[in-house]
């Protein structure tokens, strides 16, 4: 918002709270420089976006780890270390009518995927494209809203990467690696993991906590870490208790990008 | 003659009747000379008889035994319908090869409008001879012929080979008895002893009735045969179209080498063929297509497709079979062009089929646009892969992580089989692990003394597991785990699988770098390794 002032950003948002504190002459000044624009700002058009369907749903406990408060169409999102996460990522968009595809893992448990809320009637397997993986993953963007691979290095490499990378912005599809991915937009990264439910000899494994680490670049570019119940109790995603609330510093409310 | 009687007056047919039908089929199956005494029986009742065997007494509705009495060297065939209609196919043939519009009424009678054929031929006469002379010239049958307005009068006609003046059936008909009203497959024979029985014993008399009292006393099925026996028809024939040839072929000069070049072609070849399927009421379910080159390789694939296909899908089709053959790697892509390109109708619906999957989609998938969309990439990506390279799940009844889940390919009913959602005994309690390995990766699970664990008869471990190492890497140690959790499915099987049991299991993280891991693993007696891990909850 180049050379905006608060009385102005007040006007053209009425239904914005503003801080109303000694930081608002600070904050005004800083957004008022060109290319900056404020947290609430960012906020407000992810909520846009969310609305006009550029944002593809994830579950609620999901929403707060993602910049956009979900999948934003277009985007590439790397997932480390496991695979549930990915799969919940899943579940909310092919439960509200879009369809999934999976490509390259042949492993996938596809009752855990029921489990976590994924409709699997809406997944589509493709568990050896071999060397066809990355016109297969293609072709896949062009007509599913949520492709999933595996990792490309066995692929590709890079530049099948960033080709594909560039298929899904064009197609508004979101491509979705568990692994590493070059030029990814966001990666969640699973931390420490602790079970619980399982005893000596007794008991069943029940739920898992386990802290994800946020990173990425644009929008996703504050580091940002979250304890989930992964899966929590009778296998869905759950917040963890309230001590383990998501914090960042203050300082960060205002993105330079 | 009024306008109305001129509306209702029949078409004028020609019928060509093969006397005792079942009864020559059955000679000519068992290849016995038409001079012996014959009759082909049901139920031990005389259904048809030869001509000689008539002259010998035998009549229809006679029993075996009085049959045989009558004639002893009679020979004796069972009833067969298919038989029948099998050997009369080629008599229909013969005389379609001289007239247009047959309709083969059953086995043994035919039916022909006879408007245009004598027109050409010169005269009823004229038509009449050469159909004689043709179909015994043809197939060595012999057969009768006769012309009247409307098929019942053609057909009586016919019995009695007679050729009735235009407009003169009810004449022809009126001095006939009534119980040629009780055709084949009619089942007129209750009526018919009826009117017998009230004094009606001639098709005459029982036209002169008022319709009206007709269908007061005999409701529709008398109004019908009084319609029959006035000389009026009782339906418009259905003709007989020779059998379409559904498929459709192009051949290309100089070859086609080129992907684009030939989804052009098979755009418009696409078009010819569904169009071609759609004017008779079909559409295509299961597509074959099927390439010549020039080098004389044949290429062939056979597309299964849930929804009928649309002209575009035929042509998608087409183009990402052409990309499957055309850019295929060295030595699976054809040495030369494609010069010939047929496209078959594997297996085609109705029309009546095809509107239900317009609204509720037979196969259980939902229409969507997204669901559309959805589907066009994933059959695009069977062009790529092949077939059997895209599937969806399917819940299923099962006891491990991998029975409980079916995977279908694309294209394939996608129903879930009974039971599904049944609870099943010997299931794992809990979470289902979201990674499950395909090839079961060995496993060593020790207890703290480092001897193997084993299940016991009595379904428990022989010690707590203390260590377990994969694949023989590094010993991880066990930090919480339970168990076992047998499967004693098929026990009494001599063949059938032996007993296995799962345990799940939480592992320390190696060397402080990685984090805990639970695991499932499966043990199974008498096997090598013992233990293997079956899935990751990671």
């Amino acid at each position: 918002m180049p050379g905006g002032t608060v009385a102005e950003i007040q006007a053209v948002r009425p239904g914005e709270p503003l801080a109303e504190t000694a930081g608002v002459s600070a904050v005004a000044r800083l957004a008022s420089l060109p290319g900056v624009s404020t947290a609430s700002g960012v906020a407000a058009s992810a909520v846009h976006a969310q609305t006009t369907g550029r944002v593809l749903p994830v579950l609620p406990a999901l929403a707060e780890l993602l910049p956009w408060g979900g999948l934003r169409r277009g985007s590439t999102v790397a997932v480390h270390g496991s695979t549930s996460l990915l799969l919940a990522l899943l579940a909310e968009a092919t439960a509200s009518g879009s369809w999934a595809a999976v490509v390259g893992i042949p492993r996938l448990g596809l009752v855990a995927a029921r489990e976590l809320g994924v409709e699997v009637g809406r997944l589509a397997l493709v568990p050896r494209p071999g060397a066809d993986f990355a016109s297969a993953t293609a072709a896949l963007l062009d007509g599913v809203d949520l492709v999933a691979t595996g990792p490309p290095g066995r692929f590709g490499g890079t530049q099948t990467a960033r080709r594909l990378s560039a298929r899904a912005r064009n197609r508004g599809a979101v491509l979705l690696s568990l692994g590493p991915w070059p030029g990814a937009e966001v990666e969640l990264r699973c931390g420490p993991v602790s079970w619980s439910g399982l005893g000596e000899g007794h008991g069943y494994l029940r739920e898992r906590e386990v802290v994800v680490d946020v990173a990425g670049r644009g929008a996703a570019a504050r580091p940002f870490r979250a304890s989930l119940l992964l899966p929590g109790p009778g296998g869905a995603v759950a917040t963890a208790g309230a001590a383990a609330r998501p914090s960042y510093a203050p300082a960060e409310g205002v993105k330079v990008g | 003659m009024s306008t109305a009687g001129l509306l209702t007056r029949p078409p004028r047919m020609l019928v060509l009747w093969c006397p005792d039908w079942p009864v020559v089929a059955a000679g000519v199956a068992a290849g016995l000379p038409a001079h012996l005494p014959a009759a082909v029986f049901a139920a031990n009742r005389v259904v048809a008889c030869s001509a000689i065997a008539r002259a010998a007494g035998v009549r229809r509705d006679m029993r075996r035994r009085e049959a045989q009495s009558r004639c002893p060297e009679l020979a004796v065939f069972g009833e067969d319908q298919d038989r029948d209609a099998r050997l009369f196919e080629p008599i229909v043939e013969a005389v379609e090869e001289l007239v247009v519009g047959v309709e083969a009424v059953r086995p043994g009678v035919v039916a022909v409008p006879v408007s245009g054929a004598s027109g050409y031929f010169g005269g009823e006469h004229r038509l009449v001879e050469l159909l004689v002379d043709h179909v015994s010239g043809e197939t060595g049958v012999e057969c009768q012929i006769g012309v009247a307005d409307g098929l019942f009068a053609a057909t009586l006609a016919a019995h009695r080979s007679v050729l009735v003046e235009e407009g003169a059936a009810a004449r022809f008909l009126a001095p006939l008895s009534v119980t040629e009203l009780d055709q084949p497959d009619t089942g007129r024979a209750e009526l018919v002893d009826l009117l017998r029985r009230l004094g009606l014993r001639t098709l005459g008399s029982f036209a002169a009735l008022s319709e009206r009292d007709v269908a007061g006393r005999f409701g529709s099925e008398g109004v019908l045969a009084h319609r029959l026996a006035n000389g009026q028809d009782e339906r418009p024939p259905h003709r007989r179209r020779p059998p379409p040839e559904l498929f459709v072929t192009k051949t290309f000069d100089p070859p086609l080498e080129r992907v684009d070049v030939a989804a052009f072609m098979g755009k418009t070849l696409a078009g010819r063929f569904h169009s071609g399927l759609s004017s008779r009421g079909l559409a295509c379910t299961r597509l074959g297509i099927y390439a010549t080159t020039e080098r004389g390789e044949e290429l062939s694939r056979i597309w299964r497709c849930a929804e009928p296909l649309t002209p575009e899908g035929i042509a998608d089709r087409v183009r990402w079979q052409f990309e499957g053959w055309l850019r295929a790697g060295d030595g699976r892509r054809p040495t030369a062009g494609v010069s010939e390109l047929r496209l078959e109708p594997e297996e085609t619906v109705e029309g009546a089929a095809l509107q239900l999957g317009l609204w509720q989609g037979g196969d259980g998938g939902e229409h969507t646009p997204e669901a559309d969309r959805a589907a066009r990439a994933l059959v695009h990506v069977q062009g790529l892969l092949g077939p059997d390279s895209v599937f969806t799940a399917v819940p299923e009844g099962g006891r491990g992580p991998a029975e409980r889940v079916r995977l279908v390919p694309w294209g394939d009913q996608r129903m879930p089989s009974d039971g599904h959602d049944a609870s099943w005994p010997e299931q794992l309690p809990g979470l289902s692990p979201a990674t499950v390995f395909e090839e079961p990766v060995p496993a060593f699970v020790t207890d703290a003394e480092g001897t193997e664990v084993s299940v016991t008869d009595r379904y428990a471990l022989t010690g707590p597991p203390h260590q377990v190492s994969i694949e023989g890497g590094a010993a991880r140690r066990v930090l919480a785990w339970a168990g076992p959790w047998p499967v004693l499915a098929r026990w009494w099987a001599p063949e059938g699988r032996p007993t296995t049991g799962r345990v799940q299991v939480v592992l320390e993280g190696m060397s402080g770098a990685q984090s805990e891991v639970a695991l499932l693993l499966n043990w199974q007696a008498k096997r090598s390794p013992l233990w293997t891990v079956e899935g990751m909850y990671d």
